[in-house]
């Protein structure tokens, strides 16, 4: 079944305190000099085709309920 | 008397002690259903603390498109009294009735203590009869508090005041210090803290929460 990834990141100007968590975990574990940022993959599987106005009903839905676009940004992707 | 709706949705934790403070402060709780679009023709209406939906996807994302928060958006946006407690302000947030958004808490804790905060303002349904400045105490418990908006929606915020309860001791990160904020119009009013929580002797470190509901039922009697 075709399927879209909608990709939900905190903006750039928002702490994360997730990502600081990971990534002083990381740190304590020997990975040195990587910084993360933790956000949320939605995998949506689609009835029929994969087209451009599925695509940007999916975008609608992300901007309505996915993403908290205060504090979120996202990407649509076909898969 | 002044009937106070408190709704309960899948996950709300303080509905009960929310009735059990209206009661106690002298108003008549009436029990509001997630899965009804009907708010019962009361005076006000409080959203409750808990985990709405299991705090799945956001704290108050999925609450939000709730049968009932159809009716309370309507009635808020035309002057009804709404409190939001903890969840209820994560969900007035998310459903833009006030602006901002709560993310985790700075140090990743739950954090669960006394909090103390200082009233910002006294122009609000649910602040009134509070002295402007007053330093008050309010349990606090959350992990997810921590009080983020734009630096616009900053500015707008405190040029208008707007930011209703500020920390004097900022627990969880939040920008500005901000515990509470209210809309423009003063009606909906959110906060983190549990104001229905500190309203009796034997299990409150203080009677402040008192005064949210004292401050309605001012603002109901000025307006009959």
């Amino acid at each position: 079944m075709p399927r879209v990834v909608v990709n939900v990141m905190p903006k750039p100007e928002i702490l994360d305190p997730q990502g600081k968590a990971v990534t002083g975990a990381l740190k304590r574990l020997g990975f040195d000099g990587f910084t993360v940022r933790q956000g949320k993959r939605f995998e949506i599987e689609v009835d029929g085709e994969v087209t451009p106005e599925v695509l940007e009903r999916i975008g609608e839905a992300a901007e309505k309920l996915l993403a908290n676009t205060v504090i979120e940004s996202f990407d649509v992707v076909a898969d | 008397m002044a009937r106070i709706g408190v709704v309960t949705f899948p996950g709300s934790l303080d509905d009960h002690d929310a009735q059990r403070a209206v009661r106690l402060t002298g108003s008549e709780p009436v029990p509001l259903w997630h899965g009804s679009d009907s708010v019962e023709g009361v005076d006000a209406i409080i959203l409750p603390g808990g985990f709405s939906y299991g705090d799945y996807l956001r704290c108050g994302a999925i609450a939000k498109f709730s049968p009932v928060m159809g009716t309370v958006i309507d009635a808020a946006k035309k002057g009804m009294p709404v409190l939001g407690i903890c969840n209820g302000f994560q969900l007035l947030c998310e459903s833009h009735l006030l602006e901002g958004a709560m993310i985790r808490n700075v140090d990743q804790h739950f954090i669960c203590r006394d909090e103390r905060l200082r009233v910002e303002t006294v122009d609000t349904t649910w602040t009134c009869a509070f002295t402007k400045g007053e330093e008050i105490t309010i349990t606090l418990k959350n992990g997810e508090g921590n009080y983020q908006a734009t630096p616009e929606t900053l500015k707008k915020l405190e040029d208008n005041d707007q930011v209703v309860f500020r920390y004097l001791d900022n627990p969880n990160g939040s920008a500005n210090d901000i515990a509470g904020i209210t809309n423009a119009r003063g009606n909906v009013v959110g906060l983190m803290p549990h104001p229905e929580h500190n309203v009796e002797d034997l299990t409150s470190p203080s009677l402040d929460g008192r005064k949210f509901f004292e401050s309605l039922l001012q603002f109901i009697s000025a307006r009959v």
